[in-house]
């Protein structure tokens, strides 16, 4: 009876109001997802738009610096508007205007989802309201600017810890006010049943063109790849087309801000337990009587207490691997990748990076590692600089 | 029989919401006593969640201060044993999953969770129902099994949006139907525009349980107007509202709303 299960995660536990929304939307997915001309006209949007594949690059200096493993780095940065959100939210935005929706609305952390929403709302002309957390439009306001700037109306939300998930508890509550012209575009591979599955679906286009990408430079798969991991969008694209793979390492980072042995935290799976949130059984941080914990990390895109029902059940069968990176870790990995590569990353890639740096000496020189560089880092630029004790204007 | 259900034979029911411990349990105590002299035919017990996404405004913030206030699982089952002993209006406990599922479990992967330690330590306080807004009729079987074995009434809920689903979950319902009059969440509405006629009647093809209308309404005018069409009515956001404003002073303000709401559906 219950649909969508990863293992025991997932579901759809979400109030009766919402539940024909799901099945419409499950029921035009699984239409269009076989659909020629709907693959067509997303994959031109993918390759004109976006500009994929985005490049698989070798990163010499960082290989030689670490001295283990070949490093190469996905570069979901280099999409069009910085990070992998980009992928998703065409592929739902398209998925809505076939299913005669008007508007669409989304909740945002970092601001990169919702600034991907705003974008592809925009070229699609379709109205757009993106929720984001209050704390969240202070560290990130040069993407509220954006996000306004493509024509998208940004809510402020200042419930519970204004923070992600309150971002996320909200649109799902606007969603329940407004259904029948309405689709929420949820950012990442979370919330209830098809969401997890369709979010999934449109991001493995990363582990899709890694593989063809690594087949075509070294003839072979890569022995571990690496993403960093918050609701887990960007992870389960990289690791999608390797779960089948058993050679194949896949290991999640998780934010463990300043450190899994403190409250101030967002390692899920290193500090979490059992639990029913926004729509899905997995695990969250909470308390013991169930209440759900207020998280931190540095990174507003981490910065989430559950963790996406698919790397669950990847957990519980220990296919893949989850480490937590410390914010003190994730800066000092922001600004390695900077000097060394001359790429920027993205605060929540650097907690990638992060592991990639202790990682790969402990591997052979002619083991392979792709690192998934989930976005990029402009918008981190200030906060960094803060954390270091400067003080810049934008 | 189920004494929620029995309480619907009197005639149309007033079913007051407030949250646990919202100022403080002692005015949860005093506040159920003085609803049920005031004419409530069944008592719901909020017990407060970090992230009611099912609840407007108003419900959010009696959820922030019950739960600043330090109020827990544990104390809202103690203070109903408590009223127990002098209180007799059927209880009914409106909270979300994770706070049954995940209740006394202190391993990090056990499937089972603590969902029969809830219903047991529930029903031995004197709980008869169960309302999880987040728990549609496709994830029930995680929790109904469960609350028969303890004898408490799952109860369901069915919306604006549910159409042909109402058949399928009528006829499986306990306690009452609850019929959400509104989209959107729960909060006072000037307006109900929702044909809760034909809901009602759709729920009633489907099952003998009584229906009760709740989400929007807060005056007695459009109490009798919703009773009219069901068998009785739920108001929570107005009620939360006073004890807002008056906090641990609430009672007797409370119980003048209750007596004027029930009087009007009489």
């Amino acid at each position: 009876m219950s649909k969508g299960r990863f293992g025991i995660h997932g579901g759809q536990y979400i109030p009766e109001t919402l539940m024909n929304a799901v099945i419409e939307l499950e029921e035009a997915y699984n239409h269009y997802k076989d659909d020629p001309q709907f693959n067509e006209e997303l994959n031109t949007l993918f390759r004109e738009y976006t500009g994929r594949p985005s490049n698989l690059y070798f990163a010499k200096r960082m290989t030689d610096d670490l001295g283990g493993a070949k490093i190469y780095l996905k570069r979901e940065d280099l999409n069009h508007t910085g990070a992998h959100k980009i992928n998703n939210a065409l592929g739902q935005v398209l998925l809505a205007k076939k299913m005669g929706k008007t508007r669409v609305i989304a909740e945002t952390g970092a601001g990169q989802h919702g600034v991907a929403t705003a974008t592809a709302a925009a070229m699609m002309d379709m109205e757009c309201e993106v929720f984001m957390g209050e704390e969240d439009t202070r560290r990130q306001a040069l993407n509220v600017y954006r996000m306004r700037l493509l024509g998208a109306k940004v809510h402020s939300v200042t419930s519970g810890t204004a923070t992600l998930k309150d971002a996320v508890s909200e649109t799902m509550r606007e969603w329940t006010n407004r259904i029948a012209d309405t689709h929420y575009v949820l950012g990442s591979v979370m919330g209830p049943h098809p969401f997890p599955t369709i979010v999934r679906d449109f991001q493995a286009v990363i582990s899709k063109e890694i593989k063809e990408q690594l087949q075509e430079k070294e003839g072979r798969l890569p022995d571990c790849v690496l993403a960093c991991v918050g609701g887990g969008s960007n992870a389960i694209g990289a690791f999608y087309h390797f779960i089948d793979d058993p050679s194949v390492q896949l290991i999640g980072c998780e934010a463990a801000g300043r450190g899994v042995d403190t409250f101030e935290t967002a390692a899920t799976l290193a500090t979490g337990k059992l639990g029913i949130f926004h729509g899905m059984k997995s695990y969250f941080c909470q308390d013991e009587y169930g209440q759900i914990a207020p998280v931190y990390s540095i990174s507003a895109g981490l910065d989430y207490p559950g963790i996406g029902p698919e790397h669950a059940m990847l957990y519980d069968s220990g296919r893949a691997q989850y480490v937590a990176i410390t914010d003190d870790e994730a800066v000092d990995a922001f600004e390695y990748l900077s000097r060394l590569e001359g790429i920027i990353p993205a605060i929540e890639s650097a907690h990638a990076v992060a592991y990639a740096r202790k990682l790969a000496p402990t591997m052979r020189k002619d083991q392979i590692m792709v690192i998934n560089i989930s976005g990029r880092g402009d918008k981190d630029c200030a906060a960094i600089a803060r954390y270091r004790g400067e003080d810049i204007h934008e | 029989m189920s004494k929620v259900t029995d309480a619907f034979l009197k005639g149309k029911a007033f079913i007051p919401f407030i949250t646990c411990g919202d100022p403080d349990l002692e005015t949860t105590k005093k506040l159920v006593k003085a609803m049920e002299e005031a004419g409530a035919d069944v008592i719901e017990l909020g017990i407060p969640f970090s992230d009611p996404t099912a609840e407007g405004p108003v419900i959010q913030e009696a959820n922030l201060r019950a739960l600043s206030g330090g109020v827990t699982t544990d104390s809202i089952l103690d203070m109903v044993k408590e009223l127990r002993t002098t209180v007799t209006v059927p209880l009914v406990f409106m909270t979300y999953a994770n706070v049954v599922y995940s209740y006394g479990n202190n391993t990090k992967t056990n499937i089972e969770g603590g969902t029969e330690k809830f219903l047991q330590k529930a029903a031995e306080a004197g709980i008869d129902g169960l309302i999880l807004p987040d728990v549609p009729y496709e994830e029930k079987a995680d929790f109904q099994p469960l609350c028969r074995k303890y004898g408490i009434d799952f109860i369901s809920l069915i919306a604006p949006t549910s159409h042909d689903r109402i058949r399928t979950i009528a006829r499986e319902a306990e306690g009452f139907v609850y019929c959400v009059s509104s989209l959107g969440v729960t909060g006072v509405r000037s307006r109900i525009t929702t044909d809760i006629g034909a809901m009602v009647g759709l729920v009633r093809e489907a099952t003998k349980v009584p229906a009760a209308i709740g989400f929007g309404i807060s005056t007695p005018e459009q109490a009798k107007e919703m009773s009219a069409k069901a068998d009785g009515v739920i108001v929570g956001s107005a009620i939360v509202k006073i004890i807002a404003a008056h906090g641990a002073d609430s009672v007797p303000y409370v119980a003048d709303y209750v007596k004027s709401m029930k009087d009007a559906i009489r």
